[in-house]
């Protein structure tokens, strides 16, 4: 029995191996990608292009202005002598936001006066947007603090203590790398996993399978194999880059890691068998492809948090395999977590894995061209 | 007028791997205006590259070929005006009714509205597709997509047609009306070449063009071919010996270059005029016919070259008596054997058994149900009701079991065509559970006995279709199954290619390894112990050749062939079917 | 161009479309589907964030604290007795941060402060965590005003920040992920309408049959082009409706502008599709390259939800090739803003460039030979 489904997983791979396009495929997109997302996906600002429109003279202002010419969160693009030429700028996007300041501005404040800066921002973007008011709040309120004990305002009765754990400097590259991993890992499964069905029954040798004595469990067990030791040594290395060159740190067991891994695979090689043993033909199985690896990404809690979902979707979102392995990839990787604290993530991966594997294992024989 | 097509000088090579493979070399031929040309020659020989050269669709690495004085290299789309294709694969459009296809290439081929819907009539008159204008194609049979095919292609009674192995994987009756078809042509003046793998219709051509190894190996009139091999042909009949064991013994006496099975006995094709006779033989001259002037020219070594044939490698058969026709023990057995589709009863309540050894044959014309319950009985296909047993045991519990005694080589040699042929070899040998001492030894058996060795690195998908169906039977054969199932094993595969394949099935009955095999190749049923004939998802004869053959006697046809045999009980059955209805 | 010809041949893919329900699942299911899907489920508002709150010495004081909090629709405010159960709370995810006021808070107030207030965020989810924090000082700024105003002494600061947010002053982030989500989910059914349309015709042997009638490449890709450009748009057509009246994100451009971008993005996207297929010449490698190379990086480099801007600038030059990056800056323009041509026009361009290229390629690699 092992003979023979370790037959089946070496013709697995020649056939995936031996043509150079689809070679190619499986290993340098994912480690290309690995690179220019871990780069491009963040949420963090920086060099926010800022236009200034400053009408006052005096000394406050220019201080003012330096501490967000010293920010590197900020850089400015254009200096502005007319309230006409704002609009354009924000228009075209040429910058995102424009700091106004008022003529009387240093006036009022030595005459103990609050002095209104106007702050005009674009909202297109309207998370960029509320990142960057809070990087001005950030420096206005830096500035206040300043002035208030140099010119004797008198302390604010109450003050914030911020502390953020895990990720001290509140680095959105810590919390996304690590999602990467499980995006990458299961591009490559399904990639892998997703037309393989397909391509044989399209190609007839799928008969050719079912007439020797090979079982619907050994044919299963064969065809994952090549997913889960591809998608296995993909999640490896690009876990590797992530804490080498990405400086993402690695506090918690790789033990815990490692099963959440092989659980995940299974999964998601279960989905894809299921996918693929469903499709009559290949473009039916590419659909079948898109049609859960987009929801699965876009619902996992990759990019924006499942908590801030309706109800329903996010009922949706329990039989999503992503979304569990990106609580344990973040889990180990910033909060140290272990074995014992991962185990609510555990058991629904293990859940979905057996079930798409059975059903894929039925689809076999029972679903006829 | 001028020359139709002309080749001059024509080499062509294509990459295979790092090497170049030589696919036509200084080839130089010439059709005459107004005939038909029969292509022949074994797979590989260069014929599919040769009709793709003539539509401009590939283009000579040195040499001319010029279509009506144009040549192909700066004159692309002028030629395919003039011509008609039909590509080895139909070029239809599955999705796409009969009449959206016609319309389809009648634009394509820029006819206009009034011509095309008079042309159209004609062309579904004359392929009797008219009552099916509004089926898709991909749910007609494979005669039928034939005929769309051929009718798509001769939409604008083009002035040379060019038609790639039309009649494969047809049967007798679909190929006697697409003969018909092309033959009417000649009226219209248009020049035909086309290839085939049938020397029936190689006899009918005005002149046949023989290739080999991408060389011309000789170009003139069929009876020409023949003459030279006058009184070395012979029909041979034996008193006790049963036919196969009469060709066995044939075949291999000096001076004997091809001995086939027949209706009436063994014929016997010699190098000299003098024939080797034996004691209980009765000998009789026969008209020497194109197929052996084919084998006489081509396959000189074609009987000697299975010779080890009677030694299995080496290893042991287990289990299985030197001479299979002494168990009467039935290796299969079906019973009221029913599947629908929907409500489509694509099988009715058939039922047959065949013995151990035996080979048995499963004879319909296309849509009759043969794959269907092939497919039932390799445990592919569940039955709707009725009972199966193969090997002794139920298909429909014990598939997985069963099927360890199977060998099973399907229509297509479904091999992994991105594996060379080792890698295929060594995949199934795993799937077949053989490991240690025995798998290493039945490997190298299988490269010795199917002369795979120089195929080795190869892939598959690159292989000619006479090696693809070695290594599929190679494949098939590597677990020593006691039962062999054959879908459609010699369809598209060239006659020497065949006559060695059936050359080694025989050889494996002969050492008690039962066969099924469906075929359209007409000759092929006298190879079988048994068959049954199909139509319509019932089983309409069920005998010996000779019994099958009986049925089909009429007064103004004495001693029908297989394939009348074959044309007149369909028909009856169809013709009776729509009488009762 | 034969006109009799090219006509058939948009007939003849109409007709396949129409028989294979998974073209036409993709190009109208597919998007309905997953803009609904996304529109309700993607947003980066944090609303009812699980804050833990201790609370060591109960005052007054610290009850009008809590009880703004309390109002506040950004957050559920969870009690817990002292700081380790809150902080087993955030390990445990029952919420993501904790606000601790320690027994000298009242005592520290009375005295003229400044009186700590202890902030702990779960930094994990660094985006969520920087809201939360924006969240927790918006309401402590709040409580001083309040407080300073119930005392009679109007709390006075230096500088007061008066802030302007153009073209989605509510900050509603469905505002500007709805029209990207436009352009990511365009992109896919670009690609995958016909990104196999090419190679099934080789592979199943019926360009072989096309090849030989007199019909040109030209003539083979508008045939192929046409069809799926029609049920693109009708796709498109479909999101924006859905945008507008389902999502209720403001059209502020014109129609017909949104139109015609649309109709360039969609070339590029269907080119690119039609460039895959037809250097592929294998529907097994032509479904590999195109989920690889859609989904993933129209989702990430687009700019749709991470900003083009603070990328490191040789990203910023690879976000360059996506298509999608162009139309998301299209969309949110015309959609959010109105009729900018300063930034259509250049990304337009863009666009248009891109496409000509994609169907350039296609066109080039494509020959009536089959060598």
């Amino acid at each position: 029995m092992f003979a023979r489904i370790w037959g089946l997983v070496i013709k697995e791979f020649l056939s995936l191996l031996r043509d150079r396009k689809s070679r190619f495929v499986l290993i340098g997109p994912p480690l290309i990608q690995l690179l220019v997302f871990g780069y491009a996906a963040s949420f963090d600002l920086n060099h926010l292009p800022y236009a200034v429109y400053n009408e006052d003279p005096g000394f406050a202002s220019r201080d003012l202005l330096g501490r967000f010419q010293g920010s590197r969160n900020f850089e400015q693009v254009a200096t502005l002598t007319h309230s006409r030429e704002i609009a354009p700028l924000i228009d075209d996007r040429k910058a995102l936001l424009v700091i106004h300041i008022g003529p009387h501005f240093t006036r009022d404040l030595l005459l103990h006066r609050p002095a209104p800066v106007q702050v005009i921002i674009d909202g297109r973007n309207s998370n960029t947007a509320s990142v960057a008011l809070n990087y001005v709040n950030g420096i206005l309120l830096a500035f206040d603090g300043d002035w208030a004990a140099q010119a004797g305002w008198g302390n604010p009765p109450a003050q914030l203590v911020v502390r953020a754990w895990f990720n001290p400097n509140l680095l959105s590259r810590w919390f996304i790398v690590p999602g990467i991993i499980a995006l990458l890992m299961l591009v490559v499964t399904l990639l892998v996993t997703g037309l393989s069905v397909a391509r044989e029954r399209e190609q007839g040798t799928f008969d050719q399978l079912l007439v020797t004595p090979m079982t619907p469990a050994e044919i299963l067990v064969g065809k994952a194999l090549p997913g889960l030791i591809i998608g296995g040594l993909e999640g490896g290395v690009i876990s590797l880059v992530a804490t080498l060159w990405f400086q993402v740190p690695f506090s918690g067991s790789v033990l815990a890691l490692g099963i959440g891994m092989i659980l995940y695979l299974l999964a998601a090689v279960g989905v894809g068998l299921m996918i693929s043993s469903l499709a009559v033909t290949q473009q039916q199985g590419l659909l079948g492809v898109f049609l859960f690896l987009v929801p699965a990404i876009i619902l996992s809690g990759f990019a924006t948090p499942i908590a801030n979902m309706p109800q329903p979707v996010q009922y949706l979102t329990l039989v999503d395999p992503v979304r569990y392995f990106l609580v344990i990839l973040r889990g180990v990787f910033l909060e140290g977590d272990g074995i014992a604290t991962l185990w609510p993530q555990y058991w629904p991966l293990a859940l979905i894995a057996a079930f798409s594997m059975t059903a894929a294992a039925w689809l076999f024989r029972h679903r006829m061209a | 007028m001028a020359v139709p097509l002309q080749f001059l000088a024509v080499s062509k090579s294509f990459p295979r791997g790092r090497d170049r493979v030589q696919a036509l070399q200084e080839l130089e031929l010439s059709l005459a205006p107004g005939t038909i040309t029969g292509l022949l020659g074994p797979d590989g020989a260069g014929k599919t590259t040769l009709m793709r050269l003539a539509t401009g669709l590939l283009l000579p690495d040195s040499g001319r070929v010029l279509v009506f004085g144009a040549d192909t290299a700066d004159a692309g789309s002028r030629i395919q005006d003039v011509i008609g294709y039909m590509p080895q694969r139909f070029g239809l459009y599955e999705d796409l009714t009969v009449q959206e296809n016609l319309d389809l290439y009648a634009d394509l081929q820029g006819l206009g509205r009034e011509a095309s819907r008079d042309r159209q009539q004609e062309l579904l008159k004359l392929t009797a597709l008219g009552p099916f204008g509004s089926r898709r194609a991909g749910a007609l049979s494979g005669g039928m997509k034939q005929k769309l095919g051929l009718a798509c292609a001769l939409l604008r009674t083009p002035r040379l047609l060019l038609l790639d192995e039309p009649t494969v994987g047809v049967d007798p009756i679909a190929r006697r009306e697409l003969w018909e078809i092309v033959q009417g042509l000649r009226q219209e003046g248009t020049t035909v070449l086309m290839s085939t793998a049938y020397f029936d219709e190689a006899e009918q051509c005005d002149a046949v063009i023989l290739l080999h190894e991408g060389r011309l190996l000789a170009q003139r009139s069929p009876q020409a071919f023949r003459a030279p091999l006058a009184g070395r042909t012979h029909l041979v009949r034996h008193d006790a010996l049963s036919r196969r064991r009469l060709q066995e013994s044939l075949r291999v006496r000096p001076g004997v270059l091809d001995a086939r099975i027949l209706a009436e006995g063994v014929r016997v094709l010699l190098r000299e005029a003098a024939p080797p006779r034996a004691a209980g033989e009765h000998w009789q001259e026969a008209t020497p016919a194109f197929e052996d002037a084919f084998v006489a020219l081509l396959g000189a070594g074609a009987g000697a070259k299975p010779a080890e044939d009677p030694e299995p490698g080496g290893t042991p058969d287990s289990g299985l008596p030197p001479d299979g026709a002494q168990a009467p023990e039935n290796v299969i057995e079906v019973r009221d054997l029913r599947r629908l589709f929907g409500n489509f009863e694509a099988v009715a309540s058939i039922g047959f058994e065949v013995r151990k050894g035996q080979i048995f044959g499963l004879l319909g014309a296309n849509g009759a149900g043969k794959t269907t319950t092939f497919r039932m009985l390799c445990g592919l296909l569940p039955p709707t009701s009725g009972s199966l047993q193969v090997a002794g045991m139920d298909m429909r519990h014990a598939s997985v079991a069963a099927q360890a005694r199977i060998g099973y080589v399907s229509q297509k040699f479904s091999l992994y065509g991105t594996l060379n042929s080792r890698q295929n070899l060594q995949f199934f040998a795993s799937a077949y559970g053989l490991r240690g001492r025995r798998r290493t030894e039945r490997l190298a058996w299988a490269l010795r006995e199917f002369q795979l060795e120089g195929y080795q690195d190869a892939n598959a998908d690159e292989l000619p279709l006479g090696i693809k169906q070695r290594l599929a039977l190679a494949c098939a054969l590597l677990h020593e199954p006691p039962i062999l199932f054959l879908d459609e094993p010699t369809s598209g595969v060239d006659p020497l290619a065949r006559r060695e394949f059936w050359q080694r099935v025989n050889g494996l009955a002969e050492r008690g390894v039962t066969v099924l095999v469906t075929t359209h190749f007409m000759d092929e049923a006298e190879y079988c112990d048994n068959l049954v004939l199909m139509s319509l998802g019932k089983v309409l004869a069920y005998g010996s050749p000779q019994e099958i053959r009986a049925q089909a006697r009429t007064a103004e046809q004495p001693e029908p062939s297989m394939d009348d045999a074959f044309i007149r009980l369909v028909l009856d059955h169809e013709s009776g079917l729509r009488r009762a209805s | 161009m034969n006109a009799q010809r090219l006509r058939r041949l948009v007939r003849k893919e109409f007709i396949q479309i129409v028989r294979d329900p998974s073209a036409i699942a993709i190009a109208f299911v597919m998007p309905v589907v997953l803009l609904f899907l996304f529109g309700y489920g993607v947003s980066l508002d944090a609303r009812h964030v699980p804050v833990a709150m201790v609370v060591d010495a109960p005052t007054a004081e610290t009850g009008t604290f809590v009880g703004r909090l309390q109002q506040s629709p950004y957050f559920t405010p969870l009690p817990y007795p002292d700081i380790h159960a809150a902080q087993q709370a955030v390990m445990a995810h029952r919420a993501d941060g904790i606000l601790w006021l320690r027994n000298d808070f009242s005592r520290a107030l009375l005295q003229g402060g400044p009186a700590p207030v202890g902030v702990q965020v779960n930094g994990v989810d660094a985006n969520t965590a920087r809201i939360l924090e924006g969240y927790i000082q918006g309401a402590w700024e709040n409580w001083l005003e309040q407080r300073a105003l119930d005392q009679g002494t109007p709390l006075v600061v230096p500088v007061v920040p008066d802030t302007r947010i153009w073209f989605n002053p509510t900050v509603r982030s469905r505002d500007y992920l709805v029209p990207g989500l436009i352009a990511v989910i365009m992109t896919l059914i670009g690609g995958l309408l016909t990104a196999l349309v090419v190679a099934r015709e080789w592979e199943r042997g019926t360009m072989e049959a096309l090849m030989a009638t007199p019909v040109t490449i030209g003539e083979i890709l508008v045939g192929k082009l046409v069809p799926y450009f029609i049920m693109g748009m009708g796709g498109m057509g479909l999101t924006v409706a859905l945008a507008v009246w389902l999502f209720a994100v403001p059209l502020v451009g014109s129609f017909w502008v949104l139109l015609v971008f649309s109709a360039l993005f969609l070339l590029a996207a269907l080119g690119m599709g039609l460039l895959i297929s037809t250097v592929a010449h294998s529907q097994f490698v032509a479904s590999q390259v195109a989920v690889i190379v859609t989904f993933l990086p129209a989702f990430i480099l687009s700019g749709f939800i991470f900003d083009i801007h603070s990328m490191p600038a040789p990203i910023r030059i690879v976000t360059h090739v996506i298509a999608a990056r162009y139309f998301v800056s299209i969309l949110q323009t015309i959609f959010l803003a109105g009729d900018l041509w300063g930034i259509l026009l250049t990304n337009g361009l863009a666009l248009l460039l891109m496409a000509v290229i994609f169907l350039g390629l296609t066109w080039r690699r494509s020959h009536k030979r089959l060598d």
